[in-house]
């Protein structure tokens, strides 16, 4: 519990009090007076208000349209489910001024659904509700599918053969078993809608402005740091108010569950209700995901001479111009890969260590760590940035400058995925396993490898694949950190949408693809490594 | 307990396989033991810029060969972003030179201080009207003009004569026509507004807002997505069926739709309406606190140097501030000159910048 503590009190706690600091304090003192003057604006009343109710109406949106997927991706077996699981996910890695294009070009002026149904969403509240759950919809399917997918069906059979319901048997034996998890993938929709930056921005028109639009203008742009501190402690105030209220909801413990490997849960549709369900499942991921990927890949083929590979082509030659403006692609990719890589390491490690110690302990104490790892998701990458660069500027901790930073920045937000994931699966591991463990002779660390690990590999590999999807991505908090000149992928496309010319937008939209394509490699072979069938037998 | 020590011990084991992988990273490990060490001369100088930093490299290369110094590029975030990393970390700033601070926000770097004066050498071919600090804290580097740029196909196919005028967009024969960036959040946004300012006053420019305001004027959160998205006269407009002809871009973004053409074409596809012009200047500084400050200087030396300015042209779209450089073909041909720009001084810009933000989103978003 000390290493998570250490890394989260030194690059979190430390540079984000730090900032907000630095903007109440003066010369004179402290001047809390701004906190009144800046709450009783109309327009920041306004703000928080717009910020709260669209992240509500998100997180809800999301649950509905994502948790049927869930279910399928747990229980159904279908063919090509390792891509689409894959696919569902590519979202999370796409810079928000690309997906607002592709959502754009389906909802806006002369889209799809014009054409088809004469409607126009864009620059309305249903464009960034309906982006919302195109980011978000892996997080239910991986959050609550992870641990639907592992409990043992057979405890749902049994109660039916007493005599319950079909509804009945899942509202009272499955419901009560995926209730943390579906807390858990809500309250993280709902911290990274209440954080919405990019597409409120390009999706909403300036007409909407959020909470973390504000902290971004106040800082990045006027340098009013006051305002920005005040705004950063509101939305504090408002995340500490969620976590307490998912504390509340969700007290009582977590019961020991029966897990079981998830390759024996699935299986074939049968019935026509569950060929129904998978139908439309598909049908949400093939509107909602699919089509607006698939503008994207069609964009980058489209070039003026027909459709071809001319900007592929193009981004080949890029390093050839001579200019430090562009790297050739292969280079971003293995900087991207680096950093993710890196990322996802320092993630699963610090965020493996706190689930490992919130499972074994309890206590106020130990609540209160477990709402401050949550925090990452809800305060703006801007005020993340800009303490780093106020706090970390001495030896032997002048890391202002050194890469390592971007992976210890983007781990700040992988690691509540990491923590989120395993929780419900670490507690319900029954702790009876391994006192039959220790009874017949093994050392604490065998019983852990022997019992907890083939039970928590599979959650630990979802972890994996979201911490490395967020790094492979993550663009905020990358920017604002000065990097030796090692371009990501994403940081690549928006130099190349930043410049006129259509070489310049066909080159984007082509590294927009391979951003997608290295993505779902990545997953698909993270999910090759999952557990063989026979290691969930103990 | 004793289980979540032994988990410890294999995470610290692969924390430090972490650490061996960064070390295997690249030459960053050499760098910071560089700059941790009080040597007496530094080989190596840092550059902090904004992203659109760009340079041919050979060109850095040569001036890395002449005068000894390793140049390390530290770019971050937009060009507002970048210098308000540089206030707050003034005193202890991560690189030895700035470049990236324009006019508009030329006097909050000055009354900051995060530069020591320093006069370039090579400053005597700059021209004077550029030289906005007399104390030279601050040299000039480049400049451009943010304007309105018109899809030349669409004026052609509905014969009207597209607008020159700040005036001419308040016409009815413009109506619905231009998309803009917002003020708040966009520079080319900020520097249009500011156009208005320098042409109408600060009396007049909120009455020409109500004016496009009923002219049917779209606002958009930035450039990329007013450019690529709804101006009708781009690649990525065209794409995505943008209806917009007017849009608020930069002087040099015909020349850079000739040169990223696929293939090139003979003609610019857009034009500009060089009576709605802002000029921006941006200037390099040595900063305060610099680790190197004779590599510093001769930095500043080589960004008004007659090869580096001759560069910027193809590599950032901007305009050399030296009176000999000469301009690429590609400008000369398919650029405009802005006779007449639109200017408001630093010191007011710094005065009024967010109350007139402010009053512009009332006005012209709400």
């Amino acid at each position: 519990m000390a290493a998570p503590l250490a890394f989260f009190g030194l690059f979190f706690a430390y540079p984000v009090a730090a900032i907000v600091g630095r903007g109440l304090k003066t010369d004179t003192g402290w001047q809390f007076g701004r906190i009144g003057e800046v709450l009783s604006r109309p327009d920041i009343a306004g703000v928080l208000w717009f910020t709260t109710w669209q992240a509500f109406a998100s997180t809800a949106l999301t649950l509905l349209i994502a948790l049927p997927g869930a279910y399928a991706f747990a229980r159904l077996e279908f063919p090509g489910k390792q891509l689409l699981r894959a696919v569902v996910t590519v979202p999370f890695v796409l810079p928000t001024v690309v997906v607002g294009t592709a959502f754009l070009a389906l909802l806006g002026r002369g889209g799809m659904l014009e054409e088809l149904a004469g409607v126009r969403l864009d620059t309305t509240v249903w464009a960034i509700l309906l982006a919302h759950v195109f980011f978000n919809y892996a997080v239910v399917v991986r959050t609550v599918g992870g641990l639907w997918a592992q409990l043992d069906p057979r405890q749902e059979e049994a109660a039916r053969v007493l005599g319950a319901g079909r509804f009945a048997a899942w509202r009272r034996v499955t419901l009560p078993a995926l209730a943390p998890a579906v807390a858990a993938a809500s309250l993280m929709v709902f911290l990274f809608t209440f954080s919405s930056f990019g597409v409120v921005l390009i999706l909403g028109g300036p007409a909407y402005s959020t909470l973390e639009v504000e902290v971004y203008r106040q800082t990045a742009q006027l340098l009013d740091l006051p305002t920005a501190a005040v705004l950063t402690m509101v939305q504090f105030a408002a995340i500490g108010a969620i976590l307490a209220l998912h504390a509340w909801t969700v007290r009582r413990r977590e019961t020991a569950l029966r897990l079981v490997d998830p390759g024996r849960t699935a299986h074939r549709p049968h019935g026509g209700a569950q060929h129904t369900l998978l139908g439309g499942v598909l049908l949400t991921i093939g509107l909602l995901i699919v089509a607006p990927l698939a503008v994207l890949v069609e964009r980058s083929f489209d070039t003026p001479g027909g459709y071809g590979l001319g900007f592929y082509r193009a981004l080949q030659d890029a390093g050839a111009g001579g200019g430090t403006f562009l790297v050739p692609p292969l280079e971003a990719i293995w900087n991207s890969l680096q950093y993710a890589l890196a990322a996802t390491a320092v993630a699963l490690v610090v965020g493996g260590l706190a689930a490992a110690a919130l499972t074994r302990r309890g206590g106020r104490f130990v609540r209160g760590f477990d709402a401050m790892l949550m925090l990452p998701l809800g305060v703006s990458a801007v005020t993340v940035g800009f303490g780093f660069l106020i706090t970390l500027d001495e030896p032997p901790l002048d890391l202002r400058t050194s890469w390592i930073l971007v992976p210890l920045a983007q781990a700040l937000v992988g690691v509540p995925f990491v923590v989120r994931t395993m929780l419900p699966v670490l507690r319900a591991v029954d702790g009876r396993l391994r006192e039959a463990a220790a009874v017949l002779g093994a050392s604490p660390l065998r019983a852990w490898r022997e019992v907890d690990l083939p039970l928590v590999r599979r959650a630990l590999l979802i972890a994996a694949g979201f911490a490395f999807a967020v790094s492979l991505g993550e663009f905020g908090a990358t920017v604002f950190i000065a990097r030796p000149d090692r371009p990501t992928l994403p940081v690549a496309v928006a130099r190349l949408l930043g410049r006129a010319g259509e070489l310049n937008y066909g080159q984007a939209m082509a590294l927009s693809t391979i951003l997608m394509l290295v993505c779902a490699v990545s997953l698909l072979a993270l999910e090759r490594l999952r557990p063989d069938k026979t290691s969930g037998e103990f | 307990m004793s289980t979540t020590r032994k988990i410890a011990g294999a995470a610290l084991a692969a924390a430090l396989g972490v650490t061996t992988l960064s070390a295997c990273g690249g030459g960053d490990a050499k760098d910071k033991v560089a700059g941790t060490s009080d040597a007496p001369k530094s080989k190596t100088v840092t550059l902090v810029s904004h992203d659109s930093f760009n340079v041919t490299e050979s060109v850095l290369k040569e001036f890395e060969q002449q005068s000894g110094y390793t140049v390390k590029v530290l770019k971050s975030g937009d060009a507002g972003a970048a210098l308000n990393q540089e206030i707050l970390t003034k005193g202890s700033p991560r690189g030895d030179v700035f470049f990236g601070v324009d006019n508009t926000l030329l006097s909050r770097a000055l009354d900051n201080g995060i530069f020591t004066p320093y006069e370039a050498k090579g400053l005597a071919d700059v021209k004077p009207e550029y030289v906005l600090d007399s104390e030279h804290r601050v040299t000039p580097v480049d400049t451009g003009d943010i304007c309105v740029n018109y899809d030349k196909a669409y004026f052609a196919d509905k014969k009207i004569a597209p607008p020159q005028t700040l005036d001419d967009l308040t016409k009815p024969e413009y109506k619905n026509l231009l998309v803009v960036e917002n003020a708040a959040t966009s520079s080319p946004g900020l520097g249009f507004m500011l156009a208005s300012v320098g042409k109408y006053g600060e009396e007049g420019w909120q009455d020409y807002w109500s004016k496009l305001k009923a002219n049917g004027v779209e606002v958009v959160d930035g450039w990329e997505q007013a450019y690529n998205e709804r101006f009708s006269g781009s690649a990525g407009g065209k794409k995505a069926k943008g209806d917009r002809p007017l849009v608020v871009s930069y002087a040099s973004s015909p020349p850079v739709e000739v040169l990223y053409g696929e293939p090139q074409p003979a003609e610019a596809p857009t034009g500009v309406a060089t009576g709605t012009c802002f000029r921006q200047t941006e200037f390099a500084g040595l900063l305060k606190g610099a680790k190197n400050e004779e590599g510093g200087k001769a930095l500043v030396d080589f960004l008004i140097s007659k090869k580096f300015q001759e560069d910027m042209p193809l590599q950032m779209f901007v305009n050399p501030v030296t009176k000999d450089a000469a301009l690429p073909e590609l400008f000369t041909k398919h650029g405009v000159v802005v006779d007449k720009p639109e200017n408001v001084a630093p010191e007011t810009i710094a005065k009024n910048r967010e109350q007139w933000v402010k009053a512009w989103t009332a006005l012209v978003v709400k």
